[in-house]
């Protein structure tokens, strides 16, 4: 028997019929239409899927789409500025070269984006630990640790630009 | 997965007759129960969504010591000031469970009532004289843990919160499988005063107290109080990532840091 979910995505709310078994991924992907997000190991280990509910990163192939019911969803498609700007860190990993395929980007960048969050200014240590459930399978690990170094400080800019310009 | 329905009650009351249902299994934060039905190695006719029910969620001080609900997210304990001031032990092996992502949707009570014997938090409410609150009774955290993948929940009882006593001194020290994060041997070490609890998990089939250890730290209650002991491999857990041995020498090995880092 179908449920109906509603839920807020990239800003813009949507009601659909799922299947209770409906996962989140699966939700995004196919019943939205948004494939940014990323189908990876279907294990809750590799964070291909990674979305944030209510700002905070979770992995979409783990949670039913009636979890984030009545949630603010952001995935990849979401994150850049309307106008097409990027946001910050999704611009410091390609001015730093943070992917080799770039299957893993999108989970990456929302992960170092929630990161940044609860840690402005993370050491290299951190963001290693702090990303330790996002496998870049290139191991293309170095410029991706180099991209959300410079993306944090990019945010922090950001922030700060905002304060000032208040 | 299988077709399960769904439901989203409001109120433990609701949940409650909600689990009434045949097979029907109570959801958490999902981040063991949807795997398990990915792979389709349950087949549950209801899920019950505990995410609604405010009575299930948050954390306050109680009895000199914490009150957490079941519904608190691994990431709400790790980050929260009450329990880096209160029990900040607490807080580390919050922060050490699985990964970011993992701990933004795993909850305390999933956590418990699933007793995986490689979980952390089962030291946790073992060490620090937890006591388990239900819709139905309380029950000591010593007696909560009955075995592998068991524990002394009823048919149809849901963990309410778990009430964590406050320690002089604690800390955890885990020893993790690096690609499940799970604990391969995890230790907590809790003093009050002239009493010390050592509770391991990831050794053997359920968390366990380790009581020649408790004794030795009561007297001495340093590192070196650990020389020569050990825990003996009888009960052991033993796989591809360790045998009973080796996770033996780990329960020694991990109690010390967890000393140390008590200080």
């Amino acid at each position: 028997m179908p449920s109906t979910v509603t839920m807020t995505v990239n800003g813009k709310t949507v009601t659909r019929e799922v299947e209770e078994r409906t996962l989140l991924v699966t939700f995004l992907r196919e019943t939205l239409g948004l494939t940014g997000t990323h189908v990876g190991c279907d294990t809750s280990q590799c964070g291909a899927c990674v979305v944030h509910v209510d700002g905070r990163s979770v992995k979409s192939c783990t949670a039913l789409a009636l979890q984030a019911d009545g949630a603010a969803v952001t995935t990849i498609e979401g994150l850049a500025a309307a106008d097409g700007t990027l946001h910050p860190m999704q611009a410091a990993f390609r001015e730093h070269h943070g992917l080799q395929c770039g299957f893993c980007t999108p989970g990456m960048v929302m992960s170092a984006v929630d990161l940044v969050r609860d840690n402005p200014s993370p050491t290299e240590q951190e963001i290693r630990e702090g990303l330790e459930g996002n496998i870049c399978r290139c191991t293309g690990y170095h410029n991706i640790v180099k991209a959300v170094m410079a993306g944090a400080e990019a945010m922090a800019g950001t922030e700060s630009a905002k304060v000032a310009a208040e | 997965m299988y077709a399960f329905s769904y439901q989203r009650p409001r109120s433990l009351a609701e949940a409650a007759a909600a689990l009434q249902a045949e097979d029907a299994k109570l959801l958490g934060g999902g981040q063991t129960l949807l795997p398990t039905l990915k792979q389709r190695l349950a087949r549950p006719s209801d899920l019950i969504d505990l995410g609604a029910i405010p009575e299930l969620k948050g954390i306050r001080e109680a009895g000199g010591g914490l009150e957490i609900g079941a519904f608190t997210r691994h990431a709400e304990v790790a980050h929260s000031d009450l329990v880096h001031r209160v029990i900040p032990a607490l807080a580390s092996l919050a922060e050490g469970i699985g990964d970011r992502q993992v701990r933004n949707m795993g909850t305390l009570g999933g956590s418990i009532a699933n007793a995986d014997p490689s979980a952390d938090y089962p030291a946790a409410v073992v060490a620090l004289k937890g006591t388990v609150l239900t819709d139905r009774r309380e029950i000591a955290g010593d007696e909560f843990f009955t075995g592998m993948f068991e524990t002394a929940l009823e048919p149809g009882e849901i963990v309410r919160a778990v009430r964590f006593a406050a320690p002089d001194k604690a800390a955890y020290a885990k020893f993790r499988n690096p690609a499940s994060r799970y604990a391969i041997v995890g230790v907590f070490v809790a003093r009050f005063g002239a009493e010390v609890r050592v509770a391991v998990t990831g050794a053997g089939g359920s968390v366990f107290r380790a009581g020649a250890f408790e004794t030795a730290l009561a007297a001495d209650f340093r590192a070196e109080a650990l020389n020569g002991l050990s825990v003996g491999t009888d009960g052991l857990n033993a796989d591809l990532h360790a045998s009973a041995e080796y996770r033996a020498h780990l329960v020694t090995v991990m109690a010390k840091r967890a000393v140390e880092a008590a200080g």
